[in-house]
């Protein structure tokens, strides 16, 4: 078992056609992942990458069963693309695309709840979702590491990896990446729920960095609902206020959002917070062999 | 991208929002004759995209143009948290009858917009929510439905607004809800918004931010850039389509994926407290995912015409891009570098971990590039890329 992503997934990819969508494509059928399909109104009828690619994602998922939905448009579409996801009520849409303007993504998140929440967004500006051993919806690396027992939910791609790499001899449930973007649809809270209920996860590793107050939403969320062992790292204590390292959500503003401010935040509910990536690791390591 | 004040009236004027009339002055000359084509009492304000510069005295009250050419002297020039004044912007002087505070956000947390508006207006508005919650109203703005004439009131209202200036105010916000949404900003504040002596509600102050998301559907948004504020190895980088950040330390950074190079600065920092002269890192470089030579190279001649930098560390963690590839791209780099005529002259500390790291290992020890070392873990390789800084400062 894993968190919204299991072997049983049916994967279809919007902009499948595309330079991004083929190579990822590509890669997550070599995952083993089933890929059922495509979506590209101008290309409906086609056949690519020996799938078959279909007008709409409601035809899509006529056609295929398919129940989750990769998003590889450019940002220009990107809104549309999602909000037809959400029209078609497909359960999981995961949106890779970065640089996505930040009016499109707060409409198109409030047509998902105007539309009852029917569909789980995760992104925009992700690396997306992966149960290892199991499915693998984005662009996360699936042979960097191993199914087990820990559950992962980053804002970064690359941090994901590196942790997912060290732990790979204990091994993951699912890996989230949220995406580091000012507004998302998934939250840090949204997976630790989902990983909290979830029998297969044993500990949660949790990832975050400079900007907006979603780390200090989450320790308060984890005093309340969470009895499963929570590590976290928090990356950007050295970023300048004002100006965004690399993901548009990454700024500093004035004394707010710092990683000070959030690794004491979540130190004070009991999370045990790694100075380095690599020390993170260690301290999962030490929770998972005391098991 | 935050707009200077002078920047955010002229939006505020292309939507229909009354603002003073004003001209901008470069130099104290100037600023004489913008007062003299003013007339009359003028008031002398510092551009600079910092809070607090009234306190800072950067804005100041002239009489008459003679008096605002001795008060842009003292301005132009000026250090405001520092920010060095370059512009002043001469305003016509406006009677007050009253001061209020309105803007339009992005609310993070609750992944919405929000309208503050409060009647106690003028001053610093973290201060009067912090002491006086009951003062400022938060209204919640839907993107889809907007916000029309009937919305703008409602919210005036909520912010205590006294009824003369409620219909002035709505039409106020309904506009600058136009050019909050068209410009794609993330944050259009008016502060004070007021009510002058003639029953006008006008934009007395301007403070905007634009989405850089949005720069592909925005192209007079360019126009905005501040090129002379732009430090020249952040402009250079952006020439290169790099994306870089300046900052104030001698460990030039390399790494792949934005989290994992903030998450490089600080173990560089944490490292570098061992050291003499507490070596830290010189720039923020993140050269995506794929880490190809191209990209590598041009990270590198960057970061090697940086001068401050006395060691270079670069951290990559080979994902979709696996170590080899990541390894060839480096030792590509070089030879690129060289074919230039340039080379790197600082030592270079590597550290490949991921996906074929020892194959990506052996390729750049077979290589033997001049001052490269390769170290096996992240902590150790900053440790090791501190100390050589401290050892060349």
């Amino acid at each position: 078992m894993a968190i919204w992503l299991t072997e049983n997934s049916k994967i279809i990819v919007q902009g499948m056609t595309g330079g991004e969508g083929t190579k990822h494509t590509r890669r997550m059928l070599a995952s083993g992942a089933k890929v059922v399909g495509g979506v590209n109104a101008r290309k409906a009828g086609t056949v690519h990458e020996g799938l078959p690619v279909f007008g709409t994602v409601a035809e899509a998922m006529r056609e295929t069963g398919a129940d989750v939905s990769v998003v590889f448009v450019p940002p220009a579409f990107t809104k549309d693309a999602v909000k037809e996801a959400i029209d078609a009520e497909i359960p999981l849409c995961v949106v890779i695309t970065e640089g996505v303007p930040v009016h499109d993504t707060t409409e198109f998140w409030a047509y998902a709840v105007a539309k009852g929440n029917k569909t789980r967004i995760i992104g925009p500006n992700c690396p997306g979702i992966a149960s290892p051993g199991a499915s693998n919806a984005g662009i996360i690396p699936a042979d960097i590491t191993t199914a087990g027992r820990i559950g992962l939910v980053s804002k970064s791609g690359t941090l994901t990896y590196q942790l997912m790499y060290e732990l790979r001899d204990f091994g993951f449930s699912t890996a989230v990446g949220i995406g580091g973007d000012p507004v998302i649809g998934t939250t840090h809270i949204d997976a630790l729920a989902a990983f909290q209920d979830d029998p297969d996860t044993d500990a949660i590793v949790m990832i975050g960095e400079i900007g907006g107050d979603a780390e200090e939403r989450a320790a308060a969320y984890i005093e309340q609902h969470v009895s499963k062992p929570v590590v976290a790292y928090v990356a950007g204590f050295t970023a300048p206020e004002g100006k965004t390292m690399g993901h548009a959500g990454a700024i500093v503003s004035g004394s707010a959002g710092t990683a000070q401010a959030k690794k004491e935040a979540l130190e004070k509910v009991g999370v045990r917070v790694g100075k380095t990536p690599s020390e993170t690791a260690r301290l999962m390591r030490e929770i998972m062999k005391s098991r | 991208m935050d707009l200077f004040e002078h920047q955010a009236k002229e939006l505020f004027a292309e939507y229909g929002i009354p603002v003073p009339r004003g001209i901008v002055a470069h130099t104290v000359e100037e600023a004489r004759a913008a007062a003299e084509e003013l007339t009359g009492r003028v008031v002398v304000k510092a551009q600079v995209k910092t809070g607090g510069r009234g306190k800072a005295g950067g804005v100041k009250v002239a009489d008459d143009a003679a008096d605002a050419e001795r008060k842009a002297t003292d301005i132009l020039g000026m250090d405001i948290k520092g920010h060095t004044v370059h512009k002043v912007l001469i305003e016509e002087a406006s009677n007050i009858e009253e001061e209020y505070y309105f803007s339009f956000l992005l609310d993070r947390a609750n992944r919405t917009f929000l309208a503050i508006c409060s009647a106690a207006g003028g001053m610093d508005i973290e201060e009067v929510a912090h002491s006086t919650p009951e003062k400022v109203a938060k209204v919640p703005v839907s993107p889809i439905e907007g916000v029309d004439r009937a919305k703008a009131r409602e919210i005036a209202v909520a912010g205590g607004l006294p009824e003369r200036s409620l219909d002035g105010a709505a039409e106020l916000i309904e506009k600058l809800w136009a050019a909050f949404v068209d410009e794609d900003a993330t944050l259009v504040e008016v502060n004070p918004m007021i009510l002058s002596a003639d029953g006008q509600v006008k934009a007395l102050d301007g403070k905007v931010t634009l989405d850089d998301n949005a720069a592909f559907r925005q192209p007079e948004h360019e126009a905005y850039a501040d090129k002379a504020a732009e430090d020249p190895l952040e402009a250079a980088a952006k020439a290169k389509d790099l994306n870089y950040v300046k900052l104030d330390g001698n460990v030039g950074i390399i790494g792949n994926g934005a989290g994992l190079v903030m998450s490089t600065l600080d173990v560089v920092a944490y490292a570098g407290e061992a050291f003499p002269g507490q070596p830290k890192p010189a720039n923020f470089l993140d050269i995506g995912g794929g880490a190809s030579a191209e990209v590598m190279a041009a990270g590198l001649e960057i970061i090697i015409s940086d001068p401050s930098v006395k060691s270079i560390f670069v951290n990559v963690f080979g994902g979709i891009t696996a170590c080899d590839a990541v390894a060839n791209g480096i030792v590509s780099a070089f030879q690129l570098l060289e074919s230039r005529g340039e080379s790197v002259t600082r030592p270079l500390v590597v550290r490949l971990d991921g996906n074929n790291a020892l194959l990506g290992r052996q390729i750049l020890a077979d290589a033997k590039l001049p001052g490269v070392e390769l170290v096996d873990t992240m902590d150790d390789a900053a440790k090791r890329a501190a100390e050589l800084a401290a050892v060349g400062a």
